[in-house]
C-alpha cells in the first residue's frame, strides 16, 4: 500500500470512517504515522472540550473559594482538593465504574423518560464520560490557579474600581476578571499542556475502545502489539505530542498578547514557558 | 496468618474477611505501599540532582552545554510521561546490557540484534539470569527510579532555572563587589537564596510526583495499582477466597490513601515555606519579621 | 589507564560468574485462571505452573517464575527479560513470525461467546474481547462491534453490567464463570481459533526449544499431560 493510499484508508479511522480492518501484516511506517495521527483527533477533541467548558467552571470555582460565605467556600475547597489530590488514573477508573452502575442505580432515571435513560448509557463511552472527568479535573486545577491570581490582584486596581463607583457584575467583568486572567495566563498555559498530555490516559485506564476507534496512544499500543517493536510507534506519538505542545504554546501566547495589549511594551509580561504542573 | 484460616470455605462473615485481608496476597499489597513510598523517597532527591544539573547546564556560557540542557528539559516535558514510560525502560535496559556486552564479551561474534531478538552473551545479562528473583525486582525498581528521575528532573530543572533567575541581581553584584569569583558567588549567594523561590514550584512537583506513581506498573514494578486490580478482580471457586468484582472498593481505598498523602504533604510544605521565608528579602519574610 | 581498570574488572566479573545456562525464567501473565493465576499466597499457580515445573524437572532445568503484563509480554521476551512465555498463548501465524513456539501442550482451545441471553446476535451485536488477543482480531473481522478491554476480568464485567452483548474468550476461561453465575450462559457453537497453545521462545533459542519439545513429547507419551489437563479443566478428556 502506498503512503497516499494508507492516508486515504486510515486518516479518519479513529472516527470510524475509511478502512474497517486495521493493518495486520506488513505494517509500514506510513500506516503507523497516519493511524496514530488519526488518533490524535481524539486527544485534541478531549482537550478542547474539557478546556473550553472547564475555563468557565474554574472561574466560578475560584470565585466560590474566594468567597466569605462558607456555604460557597467549603464545597469549592473540597472539590478542588479531591480532584487535585488524587491521580487522574484513579479518577478515570472510579468514574467509569460509577457511570456503569448509573442506569441500575435508580428507577428515577427510567421514569424521567427515554432521553435521560439513553444518555446515562453514553456516559460509559469515552466521548462523553472521559470528557466529563477531564472537564472536572481541569476545572479543579485551573480554579486553584485562578484563585491564586485573584488573591494577587493589586489592591490599587480594586480601590480604583471602587473610586469609579464600579460595583457587582460590572466591577467583576471590567476589572477583576481581566486582571485575574492576565496574572493567571502563564500558569494556565501549562495547565492546558498538561491536560492535553493527560488525554492519553483515557483509553489506557477504564474507558474501553469501541470498534477500534481510539486515541494516538491506543493505536501506538496496537502497533507495538502487532509489530512487537515498541521503538517505532511510541516515538511517533512522542513526536506528535511535541508538535502539538508547540501549537498550544503559540495559541496561548497569542491570547496572552491580547490580554496584555494595554500595557506599554516593556512592561508586558513575557509568557514564561514553565511547565510545572501535571496531574 | 491465623491458624483458623487454613480452610477459608468454612468461614463466614467477619472471620472470613479477617482471614481474607491477611492472606499472603494482601500482605504483598500492603508491602507495595512501602514500595511506592520508597520510590518517592529515592526519586525526589535524585530528580532534584538531575534538575540541578539541567538548570546549571541551561545557564552555561558554553553554547553546546546550554543546548543540551535546554534540549533535555524541552523534549522530556513535551512528551506525555506515560508514552515515555512505555518505551524508555526497555531501551534503557537494552542499552545497559549492550554496554556490558561490549565490555565483558568482546569475543562474541554473533550479532546482538537477530531479527526481533536482542541477544547478548549470558554474562552480560542484567541482572544475570541465575540471580534470584529479588535481585530482578530490585533492578526493575532501580530502572523505575531512574526513569522517573529523568522525567521529573526535566521539570525540576525548569523550576530551578526560574528560581536562579529570580534571585535579585543586586545580591550577586554585591557578592562580586566583595571580591567573590563566579564560583563562590554561585555556591555561597545564588544557591542558598534560590530555594525560597524554587519551593512553590518544587512543592507542586512533589504533588505531581505522588500522582504519577499509579503509572509505576508500566515500568514492571508491582505497585499498589497492580495489586488493587489483581485483588479486586472477580475470583472464581479456583481461588481460596472467591468473591465478585471488588475493584471499586480497592480503588476507593487507593483514593483515600492518595488524598491523605496529599494533605500531609501540603501541611509539611507549608511549614517548610514558613521556615525558608525567615530572614529572606521577600514579602513573606518581611511579614514574619514584623510579626516577631 | 581507565580502559585497563575496566578490562580487568570485566575479567574478574566473567571469571567470577561462570554462568550456568540452566536457569530458565518462565514468563506468564498471572491473570488467566485456570491456565495461570496468582493464588492467595501471592504465588503463580494454575495448570501452566504445574506443567512448567514438571517440564523443567524432566529437562533438568532450574525454573523461575516471572509475571508480566499481557500487553508487553512478547517485547520483554525478545529483549531477554525472561526466556519463555507460558501464558495460554495460542500459536498464531502473526506471533510465529516474531517468536518461536514449542509444539502444542494444549489442543486448539475452542473459544466461546458468553452472554446474558440466548438470542444475542454475536455477528451483528456488540462483543467484548481482551486487547491484543486472537479473539479481538476475530471479532474485528466479523460484522460485530468490537469493544476492547485491557484485562479478561473487565470483558466479563462488561457483559454483566450490560455494556456489551457478549464476550468472546477461551472456553476454558469462560466456562467456570458461566457455570457459577446463573445470569451468564454460553451461546452458539465453539469457535476454533489458533492452532493450540505452546510455549513461546526467542527465535535465537533453538536449543531451549528442542529441550522443551522433548519434555512435552515425553509427557504426552506417558499420559501425564492428559492427567494434568483433566485435573485443571473440569469435564475435559485428555486429547493426547
Amino acid at each position: 500500500m502506498s503512503c497516499w493510499e494508507s492516508f486515504q484508508a486510515y486518516a479518519l479511522r479513529s472516527l470510524g470512517l475509511g478502512e474497517r480492518l486495521l493493518p495486520k501484516a506488513d505494517i509500514t511506517v506510513c500506516e503507523q504515522v497516519v493511524l496514530i495521527g488519526s488518533g490524535l483527533i481524539w486527544n485534541v477533541y478531549f482537550a478542547a472540550i474539557a478546556l473550553l467548558l472547564g475555563f468557565f467552571f474554574a472561574t466560578a470555582l475560584a470565585m466560590a473559594k474566594n468567597a466569605q460565605n462558607p456555604w460557597l467556600r467549603k464545597p469549592a475547597e473540597w472539590f478542588i482538593f479531591v480532584f487535585r489530590g488524587s491521580p487522574l488514573f484513579i479518577q478515570f477508573f472510579l468514574a467509569y465504574e460509577a457511570f456503569v452502575l448509573l442506569p441500575k442505580a435508580g428507577i428515577e432515571f427510567s421514569l424521567l423518560g427515554i432521553e435521560f435513560g439513553a444518555s446515562t448509557r453514553w456516559l460509559t463511552r469515552a466521548w462523553l464520560g472521559a470528557t466529563i472527568v477531564l472537564f472536572l479535573n481541569t476545572s479543579a486545577y485551573a480554579a486553584e490557579i485562578f484563585y491564586g491570581a485573584l488573591r494577587s490582584i493589586p489592591k490599587g486596581d480594586l480601590e480604583a474600581a471602587d473610586a469609579y463607583g464600579l460595583t457587582g457584575l460590572h466591577r467583576f467583568r471590567r476589572i477583576v476578571w481581566p486582571t485575574m486572567l492576565r496574572l493567571a495566563w502563564p500558569a494556565y498555559t501549562n495547565e492546558a499542556i498538561f491536560l492535553f498530555h493527560a488525554t492519553t490516559l483515557v483509553f489506557f485506564s477504564g474507558f474501553p475502545a469501541w470498534k477500534q476507534m481510539g486515541d494516538a496512544l491506543y493505536y501506538a499500543n496496537y502497533f507495538a502489539d502487532k509489530t512487537f517493536n515498541p521503538f517505532v510507534p511510541y516515538p511517533i506519538v512522542a513526536g506528535f505530542f511535541v508538535l502539538m505542545t508547540l501549537v498550544i504554546i503559540s495559541l496561548f501566547g497569542m491570547i496572552n498578547k491580547r490580554l496584555n495589549r494595554h500595557l506599554p511594551k516593556q512592561k508586558r509580561r513575557k509568557i514564561a514557558l514553565r511547565l510545572n504542573l501535571i496531574r | 496468618m491465623f491458624a483458623h484460616c487454613a480452610d477459608p470455605s468454612t468461614l463466614e462473615g467477619f472471620a472470613w474477611l479477617a482471614c481474607y485481608l491477611t492472606n499472603g496476597k494482601h500482605m504483598l499489597f500492603y508491602g507495595s505501599f512501602g514500595t511506592v513510598l520508597l520510590l518517592l523517597a529515592i526519586t525526589a532527591p535524585v530528580s532534584l540532582a538531575f534538575g540541578f544539573a539541567g538548570a546549571v547546564a541551561s545557564r552555561s556560557h558554553i553554547p553546546p552545554v546550554a543546548w543540551i540542557g535546554k534540549l533535555y528539559t524541552s523534549i522530556v516535558r513535551g512528551v506525555p510521561d506515560i508514552v515515555f514510560f512505555l518505551f524508555f525502560v526497555i531501551a534503557l535496559d537494552q542499552g545497559i546490557e549492550w554496554l556490558r556486552h561490549q565490555a565483558i564479551c568482546p569475543d562474541w561474534t554473533e550479532p546482538v540484534r537477530q531479527g526481533n531478538d536482542f541477544v547478548v552473551c549470558p554474562e552480560a545479562k542484567m541482572p544475570l539470569s541465575t540471580a534470584p528473583q529479588s535481585i530482578h525486582e530490585i533492578y526493575n525498581f532501580t530502572l523505575a527510579v531512574f526513569t522517573f528521575a529523568i522525567v521529573f528532573g526535566a521539570f525540576a530543572a525548569n523550576v530551578l532555572y526560574g528560581a536562579m533567575n529570580a534571585v535579585p541581581r543586586p545580591q550577586l553584584e554585591t557578592a562580586h563587589a566583595y571580591g567573590m569569583n563566579d564560583r563562590q558567588t554561585f555556591w555561597r549567594i545564588l544557591v542558598p537564596q534560590m530555594w525560597v523561590y524554587a519551593l512553590p514550584g518544587l512543592g507542586n512537583l512533589w504533588m505531581i510526583l505522588i500522582k504519577a506513581t499509579p503509572l509505576l506498573f508500566l515500568l514492571g514494578v508491582q505497585d499498589i495499582v497492580y495489586w488493587a486490580r489483581e485483588l479486586g478482580g472477580s475470583k472464581t471457586a479456583i481461588y481460596a477466597y472467591p468473591h465478585p468484582d471488588w475493584r471499586l472498593y480497592y480503588f476507593l481505598f487507593l483514593l483515600v490513601f492518595y488524598l491523605a498523602f496529599t494533605r500531609v504533604s501540603e501541611v509539611v510544605l507549608e511549614r517548610i515555606t514558613r521556615k525558608l521565608s525567615h530572614g529572606q528579602a521577600t514579602a513573606a519574610g518581611e511579614a514574619m519579621r514584623r510579626e516577631a | 589507564m581507565n580502559k585497563l581498570i575496566l578490562s580487568t574488572a570485566a575479567l574478574a566479573l566473567s571469571a567470577g560468574f561462570a554462568v550456568a545456562q540452566d536457569v530458565v525464567r518462565m514468563g506468564t501473565e498471572g491473570a488467566y485462571p485456570p491456565y495461570n493465576f496468582i493464588n492467595d499466597n501471592g504465588e503463580v499457580d494454575g495448570f501452566e505452573r504445574e506443567l512448567g515445573d514438571e517440564l523443567c524437572t524432566r529437562a533438568e532445568l532450574t525454573c523461575e517464575w516471572v509475571t508480566n503484563d499481557w500487553d508487553s509480554i512478547i517485547p520483554n521476551l525478545t529483549s531477554g527479560n525472561y526466556d519463555t512465555i507460558i501464558a495460554g498463548m495460542s500459536i498464531t501465524e502473526e506471533r510465529d513470525e516474531v517468536i518461536d513456539f514449542t509444539e502444542a501442550y494444549f489442543p486448539p482451545d475452542p473459544s466461546v461467546y458468553v452472554a446474558m441471553a440466548e438470542d444475542v446476535d454475536v455477528a451483528g451485536g456488540v462483543v467484548a474481547a481482551q486487547t491484543g488477543t486472537i479473539q479481538a482480531s476475530h471479532v474485528a473481522s466479523t460484522g460485530a462491534t468490537l469493544v476492547e478491554f485491557a484485562t479478561p476480568d473487565e470483558t466479563v464485567a462488561a457483559v454483566r453490567n450490560g455494556e456489551v452483548d457478549a464476550v468472546l474468550a477461551d472456553k476454558a476461561f469462560l466456562e467456570p464463570i458461566a457455570n457459577e453465575d446463573a445470569d451468564l450462559m454460553i451461546i452458539g457453537d465453539d469457535v476454533m481459533l489458533g492452532s493450540g497453545i505452546g510455549i513461546g521462545l526467542r527465535e535465537s533459542d533453538a536449543e531451549l526449544k528442542a529441550t522443551f519439545d522433548t519434555a512435552i513429547q515425553s509427557m504426552k507419551a506417558d499420559g501425564s499431560l492428559n492427567t494434568l489437563i483433566e485435573k485443571w479443566f473440569e469435564g475435559m478428556t485428555g486429547p493426547y
